[in-house]
């Protein structure tokens, strides 16, 4: 074998066990669904069964924090993703010191540990407002820094957009809100639209910050930690099982999309 | 600012303004500023705030040196969280070279896919994942019996090497993709050059391909340690009482100690340990804040 052909042969079975390592605990955890055992496991194998689907839909905690969920991911939306936005247009209207130094701050929380942010948050409301733990918290806490996941997807955006569009409308007379409701806006929807289907996900996926924040309120994250921990079913993997499926189709459409805008912006400039 | 303020009208302006100092003075900059100031206080009860005792004091900190068996806590979640990186850095060095340069165009996408479907998924899950592969009875343990490396099962789940083990599968994805995107932007014909002129593997990788992919690499190392220091949900699922995590000695002192101000001085002093390693990936890569972030 030569040694370029050995190199080829090396890399693919280097991918082959890489790929593997990232799916293989996701494929055993999704079979330990369908084993009639009363503990989640491949080995040994009791028989099939399609039970622990049921004794999931049965278990009304799960459905309760199912809806915690739903209702903190739809307060992170309303707040992350204006406050993402309002911050992305004002960034990419300055052109300063001002602009680096901002831009870092709003950055700060991404690379602060997410207990960190629950601890400030949970600290700082008890103390300044008196507001202890609860949906409230946990909707603020988790939007501090999935705001910044916003701001982000807007300011690349904003970097495409043709700013004499904005020109041409004040110019012949438009109001600035006008030109922000009939021209930024439309040309912003795609952006929003991402943004608050990443900030849905960062929250309904969140435990480090959740965790501090919750008061007695439970996330369906927070409820899958505690069934791990006390109570462990395969039911928890069937709920397991359909996230993931979830998560898979979310993702495969997002790329789709994100793809075919990016095609969509490419072929002009083919032209 | 009169750019600003000329592109959205006064109107506007005020709202985008209002939006963004409630962002980061009530969201980030304050809660930041006051746990801060909340760790150096002493613990009080209510009747007792404000009085002669509510007093600044370093004893919150002190602590950390005294209690013995936090120190050792303190000091595992620093050298284990060093280990989840390195080891990412070099299980994903390749994976992120052959995606940057090497891999066929046809093929990316899908590659790409691949990579993107586990990134998505919940922390939490690829945790429990873990948790089942690792379990007394679970296909980990009865492989490694079935080869004939361990005698009989061993305890897998609740020492510090499951945590470990957990960490570097969770986090991978975070190495990855910014030394991807810090090496696509490294000209093929580069290395070509190197190539023709004689260069090794080993020389190309050191004398071009690293030096390129520097930021990315510094901004994996970054996110990685930041993600395993911080981590509460993988020591939780895979550790035990013997392999407790720094993050959930913190979590103890608000939930069952029940002392907030020694919770907040845990707290910052975590805080101060990933902005360090912050300051020395830049130090070590010589990259400035800029390029961090990008």
């Amino acid at each position: 074998m030569s040694a370029a052909s050995f190199r080829r042969w090396a890399t693919g079975a280097y991918l082959v066990v890489f790929f593997g390592y990232l799916f293989l605990p996701l494929g055993i955890m999704a079979a330990a669904t369908f084993n009639s055992s009363r503990f989640p496991t491949v080995t040994p194998w009791t028989g099939f069964t399609l039970g622990w689907f049921s004794a999931l839909w049965a278990d009304q905690r799960m459905w309760q924090a199912l809806g915690t969920s739903l209702l903190v991911g739809a307060g992170v939306i309303a707040v992350a993703v204006p406050l993402g936005l309002a911050a992305a247009l004002l960034l990419d209207r300055l052109h300063s010191r001002a602009r680096t130094f901002l831009y870092a701050v709003m950055v700060s929380p991404l690379l602060t540990p997410g207990v960190i942010v629950g601890i400030s948050t949970l600290v700082f409301w008890r103390q300044w407002f008196g507001v202890t733990g609860g949906l409230f918290l946990t909707i603020v806490a988790q939007s501090s820094f999935i705001a910044a996941y916003a701001m982000l997807l807007f300011l690349a955006r904003l970097q495409r957009f043709d700013q004499t569009l904005e020109e041409a409308a004040l110019d012949l007379g438009a109001t600035h809100g006008q030109v922000f409701r009939r021209i930024t806006l439309p040309y912003l929807t795609p952006a929003i639209l991402s943004a608050a289907f990443l900030a849905f996900l960062q929250s309904f996926e969140n435990y480090n910050t959740t965790l501090f924040v919750r008061g007695l309120d439970t996330t369906l994250t927070v409820y899958i930690a505690s069934k791990v921990r006390t109570g462990l079913t395969p039911a928890v993997n069937a709920l397991s099982l359909i996230l993931i499926a979830l998560t898979v189709l979310g993702a495969v459409t997002y790329e789709i999309l994100r793809r075919r805008e990016e095609r969509r912006r490419q072929e002009p400039a083919q032209e | 600012m009169t750019e600003v303020l000329r592109r959205y009208g006064p109107v506007l302006t005020g709202l985008i303004l209002l939006a963004v100092a409630v962002w980061l003075l009530l969201l980030v900059i304050l809660p930041q500023l006051l746990m801060v100031d909340f760790s150096f206080r002493p613990s009080l009860p209510p009747s007792k705030l404000g009085g002669p005792e509510d007093v600044y004091t370093v004893k919150n900190y002190a602590t950390l040196w005294t209690n013995q068996i936090h120190l050792a806590i303190f000091l595992k979640t620093i050298w284990a969280s060093s280990l989840v990186t390195a080891v990412t850095l070099v299980v994903c060095y390749p994976v992120a070279f052959y995606l940057a340069q090497v891999a066929p165009r046809r093929r990316l996408p899908t590659l790409m896919l691949m990579l993107v479907i586990p990134f998505w998924i919940n922390e939490l899950l690829r945790t429990f994942a873990w948790y089942i592969i690792l379990a007394f009875n679970g296909p980990l343990n009865t492989l490694l019996v079935g080869l004939g490396i361990f005698s009989e099962p061993q305890r897998l789940l609740g020492g510090d090497a499951g945590v470990i083990v957990g960490m570097v599968y969770v986090y991978i994805l975070f190495m990855v993709f910014p030394i991807m995107n810090a090496m696509e932007s490294l000209d093929r014909n580069q290395i070509e050059a190197a190539r023709d002129l004689g260069a090794g593997w080993v020389r190309i990788h050191r004398r071009v391909v690293v030096p390129h992919a520097k930021p990315g690499i510094a901004v994996g190392c970054i996110m990685t340690f930041m993600l395993a220091a911080g981590s509460y949900a993988v020591p939780a699922l895979l550790g035990g009482p013997q392999s407790r995590w720094f993050t959930e000695v913190i979590y103890n002192w608000f939930f069952e100690g029940g002392n907030w101000n020694q919770g907040a001085a845990y707290a910052f002093i975590l805080l101060v340990l990933c902005i360090g390693f912050i300051l020395l990936m830049m130090r070590l890569f010589r990259v400035g804040l800029t390029d961090i972030a990008k």
